[in-house]
């Protein structure tokens, strides 16, 4: 039977974005690194996140923001988390986002940013490490 | 069995997290269905099958905006491919049911193949039951229906729809795929598209001539998904023949066949991976299985002795 079970990310674009390219080369890499990736497209809210991150009972909830909102919607995504008991489901951000924002996203409770020219192979890797019980 | 308690009580993240450990296969599962097993009963089951990209998850998202109208409650299971080379898989089908997101009466839970040992048919009959045991009213299961796994899946549902399109081709097609065993309502989909009208004709012709066998004749329905076209006629197709299995005592006839190869399949699985241990492990059985390997025994004689409980002569 199964191991430990599959790493489950939720990839999810919170705010305007207007394009998901990144989301979705991310989202085939996780794939192709054995992982299950549940895809919920553009214009999500940080309450339809964590709705489905809940549901689909994620490990990790990778949110990707390119129009600068993020410092309002990565904070509000762990918020509402940690009000629903779900604050052990990791959360971890991407896109264009500025290296002086690192700290505060951090400190609100993003686990870890990868911002512009950050490497696939980096994050599942990082992924990786903090479910070392997972395939 | 706490997780149970908090799901029997409505509790949307302890149902999230059973059905986890029920994909995982874990070794409590057989204590958590034992524990559900009172609750059972009240949900109806609908399999949605059909080629990719025509139209299941739309079709889904709009059958769970009726049932909602009418005051039900529905748990969806959409499930998807596992990559056979890298063993992940990308789950893209809730992306369409945006709008129940935030509705407390609306679960839906991804799920991924995980390869094709029959362990999919095995696992999502488990949520099925974990859906019904929460107190959903339907619970609307999507595969794509192009190999055996997702055929198994339909085998646990009480209504199978097979979606098809204009562009899937024939209706010959239909036929060979063995849809015509499984489906209980045919919708063309996409019905604006060309072909539609001509689609839903052929289908007529074929499930006429196969209703001569089995004196029921699966309606054939078109819908236009996307603008919710032919959706409540659909629902009330799915209501009709619900109806018409209870009234024909077929309903209960299939769940008690569906119970009956439940129990089966789990004696089968369970006494296999005893059995694989013992062989494994039990020295008296190494030597037996040893001199099958040096064809000093015929493997007859070995099986005949291991049943007997006996290793050696």
């Amino acid at each position: 039977m199964a191991a430990e079970g599959k790493i489950r990310v939720l990839v999810a674009k919170p705010g305007l974005d207007g394009h998901d390219r990144g989301a979705k080369v991310l989202a085939l890499a996780l794939r192709d690194a054995g992982m299950e990736v549940i895809y919920t497209g553009l214009r999500q809210t940080p309450e339809l996140i964590a709705a489905a991150a809940i549901q689909e009972d994620v490990d990790v909830v990778g949110l990707s923001c390119l129009s600068g909102a993020h410092l309002h919607l990565f904070p509000r995504v762990v918020e509402l988390l940690a009000e629903q008991g779900a604050d052990d489901i990791m959360v971890i951000g991407g896109g264009i986002i500025p290296e002086n924002d690192i700290p505060e996203l951090k400190a609100k409770g993003t686990r870890e940013v990868f911002g512009p020219g950050s490497s696939t192979a980096d994050i599942v890797a990082y992924i990786r490490e903090q479910y070392p019980n997972k395939s | 069995m706490e997780l149970v308690k908090q799901l029997l009580a409505g509790d949307q993240r302890a149902l999230a997290r059973l059905i986890t450990r029920v994909e995982q296969d874990t070794d409590d599962v057989p204590d958590i269905m034992k524990a559900i097993y009172p609750a059972l009963g009240k949900a109806y089951c609908v399999g949605i099958t059909g080629a990719p990209g025509a139209g299941k998850s739309t079709l889904t998202d709009k059958l769970t905006a009726h049932a909602r109208k009418l005051g039900k409650t529905v748990g969806v299971i959409a499930v998807d491919p596992t990559s056979p080379f890298s063993g992940g898989a990308v789950l893209g089908d809730r992306i369409r049911m945006q709008q129940h997101y935030l509705d407390d009466g609306v679960f839906i839970r991804s799920m991924a193949t995980r390869g094709s040992h029959g362990g999919l048919s095995h696992t999502a009959k488990g949520v099925i039951k974990l859906l019904d045991a929460f107190g959903k009213d339907l619970i609307l299961v999507e595969t794509v229906g192009v190999g055996q796994t997702e055929l198994d899946i339909v085998d646990a549902a009480d209504t199978t729809v097979v979606i098809l399109v204009p562009e899937s081709g024939d209706t010959v097609q239909a036929m060979k795929a063995g849809l015509m065993e499984i489906a209980d309502l045919f919708v063309v989909n996409k019905a604006d598209r060309d072909g539609a009208d001509r689609m839903v004709m052929d289908l007529r012709m074929l499930v006429h001539m196969n209703a001569e066998e089995n004196g029921w004749e699966i309606p054939v329905l078109s819908t236009q998904a996307s603008t919710n076209v032919g959706i409540v006629e659909l629902y009330e197709a799915i209501e009709q023949h619900h109806q018409k299995l209870q009234d024909s005592g077929q309903l209960e006839q299939r769940r008690r066949e569906n119970r009956r190869c439940e129990l089966v399949e789990l004696l089968q699985h369970r006494i296999l991976a005893s059995l694989q241990d013992r062989l494994d492990k039990d020295e008296s059985l190494l030597a037996l299985v040893d001199q099958v390997q040096e064809a000093r025994l015929d493997p007859y004689t070995a099986v005949h002795r291991i049943l007997q409980g006996r290793a050696t002569p």
